[in-house]
C-alpha cells in the first residue's frame, strides 16, 4: 500500500508545523470532524506539537459513538433470536447497549459473527437459507455504499432471508447543528476526506458561507492532518472562509458519480438521534420504499424497544466538542474502555478512547 | 514464576472490571481468551482465589521448579486456532513451538512434551493425521521428545474440530535466572526480528483478505536463540515471547511485574510493510498482533550490544535491533515516541483485537 511512509515522514511533518507555528498569531478552535482523525492525531501525538491556543476539538464522527442506544438495543434484541445469524462490523460487538453488548449476546449463545464487507453478510445469508441473516448496517457516508449495494443486490437477487438494521448518519447536518448550537467553540472544520470521497465537496461551500468558517477537507496520514491544520489556520488568519481541498488524491469535487446515484435508489433521508448529542433533523439515511421489504426493524418485532442515555456519562458534550475528554469526572475511572460508560469510549475513534490509549501519561503528569 | 504470599479469600466479582454488562451476568466472553487485561483479571479474580492455598506459583506462561538438585521449567498451553492449516504453518506447528516457547523463555532448553486431543465427532481423519504429522515434524526439528498424551472426542457440535494441549518440561542451566520481575532501569529492550507477522497471515487467510503480498507465519522453536543468548555469558533478565496480544501486552505484562517504565523508540521497531498494511486496512496496532517466533528481551544496557550480535549471527535473529530502554518514569507503563515527535502510551491491549469501521 503506497502513502502510508511517504505520508509520515517526520522532516516534512517539521516543514508543515514550523509553518504552522509561523502563521499562527492569536488563540483558534478548530474540529476535526472524523474519528479517524482524531484517532491519528493523538496517535501520532500532533495536539501535543501544535502553537500554544491552537486548539483540536474532536468531532462527532466516530460511527460507532454516535449509534443510538435505541438502535443498540434492537441489534441486541434481533442478535439474541433463534434463528438468526446477526452478522456486525468488529467494532459494534462491544458498543454497550442497556444492559448488555454482542460479545454477552453471542457468549449466551446467539450467533454473531463478525465481517469485513457487508457483502459477506449477503453469502452466509446464501450459505443459511433456513435462517434469517441481518447485518448491522451503520456508519456515515463512508459505507453507505457497500451498504447500499448490499441491499441493491439482495433485492436483484431475490435473497429472501436476508435483511440490513440500518442507521446510517450524514456529516453536513452534523456540521450544522453544532454550528447552530448557543455554546460552539468551533471556527474552523477539518472536513472528514473520505465522506468527501463519496459524496464530493458541493455540500460543504454553502455551510462555510452560513457559518462563517474555513472548511477543509483533510485527509488521515500524520501529514494530510497538519497540511488540513495549516490551510485552516491561515484561512482563519486572513479572515476567509472557504472550502479547501487538501486531500485531492482521495476527493474529486464531483464525488463519486455511481456510488451517489445508488445511495439514491437505495437510501432516503431521514431524521436521526445520535448518541449523546440527540435528534437532529435530517441528519440520516434509512432505507427507501423501494427495499422496505428488507428492513430489520420491519421485519422483526423491535418497534416498542425506546431507550434513553446514562445519566453521568458526558459523551454528548465531548461529541459536541465542550468538554476534553478528561475534564469528565468519570473520565479513567468509572469510564474506561473496559467498562465504557458511554459511546466515545467504547470504539478505537471515540475522543475518549483515543486519550485514554495514548494520552494518559500526560494526563497523569498534568 | 515467584510464589504470591497474598491471596484473596474468595471470589471478588465487586473487584471485577469487564465490558458493562459482564459484572452484572458473569460468563466467558471471547475476550478472556485474548491473552490481553481480560485474561490476567480471569486469572487474578477467579482463577487464583478458587485455587487458594493450592496454587503456588502466578499461573505465568512457565512455571520454574526446583526439583532434586535440579531447576525445571514446566508449561502448558491450548491451541484453537482456526484455519488448522495457515501460510507458513499449522495449529500442529503452533502446539509444538508454542510450549516449546514457552520453556525458552525461562532459559530452559526443552525436553520432553505431552500431547492431548480434543476432537469434534466427524472430523476427517485425513486431517488429522496431516495435523499429527505436524506436531511429529516440529518436535523433531525442535529436538523434543512426545513422551505421553490423550484424546478425546466430543458430540458434533460441541467443540469446533481439532483442538490440542501441550505441556511441557525443560532443565535450566546453573545459574540462569531469567524471568518478567528482572527489568531494572537502564536495561535494552530487543526484539528478534519483524513483529505481527503471524498474527496477519492467520487473519489474512481466516478472513479471506489479501494485502498484495502472501504473508507467512513465523511459527517456529526459539531455544536455540535463548541458548546463543545465554552463552555471550550476558545476565538476560527477561525474554518473552510476544504470542497473543502481541509486543504491547509482554512489555506491559513485564513493566507492571518489574516495576519499570518502558520507553519504545516508533520508528526503530520493525514492523514489514504487509502487517503495516494490513493493520491499516483493519485498524489494528501491530503491536498488539501475534507473533510466533519472536522475542523480546531485556538485557542489561551496557550488554545489548554483545546480546544483538549473538541473535543476528542465528538465523531466528537475523534482523534483532533495539526497541527501547526501561526508564524510571511512569512505571508500569509502555510508553512509545512516534515518528512525529510526540508520544503515545502503548496499552495493554483488552480483549479480542476488533477490526475497526472505517
Amino acid at each position: 500500500m503506497k502513502y502510508l511512509d511517504e505520508f509520515s515522514n517526520p522532516d516534512l511533518a517539521r516543514r508543515l508545523l514550523d509553518q504552522i507555528h509561523a502563521a499562527t498569531t492569536r488563540s483558534w478552535a478548530m474540529m476535526e470532524v472524523c474519528g479517524g482523525q482524531t484517532h491519528s492525531i493523538i496517535r501520532h501525538g500532533i495536539d501535543q506539537l501544535l502553537p500554544e491556543g491552537l486548539e483540536m476539538i474532536h468531532g462527532p464522527g466516530c460511527p460507532v459513538c454516535v449509534t443510538p442506544l435505541e438502535i443498540i438495543d434492537k441489534a441486541l434484541a434481533i442478535a439474541a433470536l433463534d434463528n438468526v445469524i446477526f452478522c456486525s462490523f468488529g467494532d459494534m460487538l462491544r458498543v454497550p447497549g442497556s444492559s448488555q453488548d454482542l460479545f454477552m449476546i453471542k457468549s449466551g449463545g446467539g450467533d454473531v459473527r463478525v465481517v469485513y464487507s457487508p457483502l459477506d453478510a449477503l453469502d452466509i445469508a446464501r450459505q443459511n437459507p433456513g435462517k434469517e441473516v441481518v447485518f448491522f448496517g451503520i456508519g456515515f457516508e463512508t459505507t453507505a455504499p457497500a451498504n447500499a449495494m448490499t441491499v441493491y443486490q439482495a433485492k436483484r437477487l431475490g435473497i429472501k432471508n436476508f435483511s440490513m438494521l440500518v442507521s446510517h448518519v450524514l456529516v453536513p447536518p452534523a456540521i450544522a447543528a453544532i454550528m447552530e448550537s448557543p455554546t460552539c467553540r468551533v471556527q474552523g472544520f477539518l472536513a472528514a476526506g473520505h465522506v468527501c470521497s463519496v459524496m464530493g465537496t458541493a455540500q460543504y461551500p454553502p455551510l462555510a458561507e452560513k457559518y462563517r468558517v474555513p472548511i477543509v477537507v483533510t485527509g488521515f496520514e500524520p501529514l494530510d492532518i497538519l497540511e488540513g491544520i495549516r490551510r485552516t489556520v491561515i484561512q482563519l488568519e486572513e479572515g476567509r472562509h472557504e472550502l479547501e481541498n487538501a486531500y485531492p488524491r482521495a476527493v474529486p469535487a464531483q464525488g463519486n458519480v455511481p456510488a451517489m446515484a445508488m445511495l439514491q435508489d437505495v437510501f432516503e433521508v431521514t431524521d436521526r438521534t445520535w448518541r449523546g448529542i440527540g435528534m437532529i433533523p435530517a441528519s440520516g439515511w434509512k432505507l427507501s420504499g423501494r427495499y422496505a421489504g428488507l428492513d430489520a426493524e420491519q421485519r422483526f418485532d423491535v418497534a416498542d424497544i425506546h431507550t434513553t442515555e446514562s445519566s453521568i456519562c458526558r459523551s454528548g458534550e465531548v461529541l459536541q466538542g465542550l468538554i476534553k475528554p478528561h475534564e469528565c469526572a468519570a473520565f479513567g475511572k468509572e469510564c474506561t474502555p473496559r467498562k465504557p460508560l458511554g459511546a466515545t469510549m467504547v470504539s478505537a475513534e471515540g475522543a475518549c478512547a483515543a486519550y485514554y490509549a495514548y494520552r494518559r501519561l500526560d494526563l497523569m503528569e498534568a | 514464576m515467584t510464589e504470591s504470599t497474598e491471596r484473596p479469600g474468595k471470589i471478588d466479582l465487586q473487584g471485577w472490571v469487564c465490558p458493562v454488562p459482564l459484572r452484572d451476568t458473569p460468563s466467558i466472553v471471547m475476550g478472556h481468551g485474548g491473552g490481553g487485561a481480560m485474561s490476567a483479571e480471569l486469572i487474578e479474580h477467579l482463577f487464583l482465589p478458587a485455587y487458594g492455598a493450592a496454587a503456588t506459583a502466578d499461573l505465568g506462561d512457565s512455571a520454574v521448579l526446583s526439583v532434586g538438585g535440579s531447576t525445571l521449567a514446566f508449561s502448558t498451553d491450548s491451541f484453537v486456532v482456526k484455519p488448522m492449516f495457515f501460510p507458513g504453518g499449522s495449529i500442529g506447528d503452533l502446539a509444538v513451538n508454542g510450549t516449546v516457547n514457552d520453556l525458552a523463555m525461562s532459559g530452559a532448553t526443552p525436553l520432553f512434551l505431552s500431547t492431548a486431543y480434543i476432537l469434534q465427532e466427524g472430523t476427517d481423519l485425513e486431517e488429522l493425521v496431516r495435523i499429527a504429522q505436524r506436531v511429529g515434524a516440529a518436535a523433531l526439528a525442535a529436538g523434543v521428545r512426545l513422551v505421553t498424551g490423550d484424546t478425546k472426542v466430543v458430540d458434533h457440535g460441541s467443540g469446533d474440530g481439532v483442538y490440542i494441549n501441550t505441556a511441557g518440561i525443560g532443565v535450566i542451566a546453573e545459574g540462569v535466572n531469567i524471568n518478567a520481575y528482572r527489568a531494572q532501569v537502564g536495561d535494552a529492550v530487543l526484539i528478534s526480528g519483524d513483529v505481527g507477522v503471524h498474527g496477519v497471515a492467520v487473519m489474512s487467510c481466516r478472513e479471506g483478505l489479501e494485502f498484495g503480498t502472501a504473508v507467512e507465519s513465523d511459527t517456529a522453536p526459539l531455544h536455540e536463540l535463548v541458548a546463543a543468548m545465554i552463552a555471550t555469558g550476558t545476565d538476560l533478565h527477561v525474554l518473552r515471547d510476544p504470542t497473543r496480544g502481541g509486543v504491547s501486552a509482554s512489555l506491559n505484562e513485564i513493566a507492571r511485574a518489574s516495576g519499570v517504565g518502558i520507553e519504545l523508540v516508533e520508528q526503530d521497531i520493525p514492523v514489514p510493510e504487509t502487517v503495516r498494511d494490513a493493520c491499516g486496512m483493519l485498524g489494528l496496532d501491530p503491536l498488539q498482533v501475534a507473533n510466533e517466533g519472536k522475542l523480546v528481551a531485556i538485557v542489561p544496557g551496557e550488554a545489548a550490544d554483545v546480546v544483538l550480535q549473538a541473535m543476528q549471527a542465528h538465523p531466528l535473529g537475523r534482523s534483532a535491533c533495539r526497541i527501547g530502554t526501561c526508564v524510571p518514569d511512569h512505571a508500569g507503563m509502555v510508553v512509545a515516541r512516534t515518528g512525529m515527535g510526540g508520544t503515545r502510551v502503548v496499552d495493554l491491549p483488552i480483549g479480542e483485537q476488533l477490526p475497526r469501521i472505517c
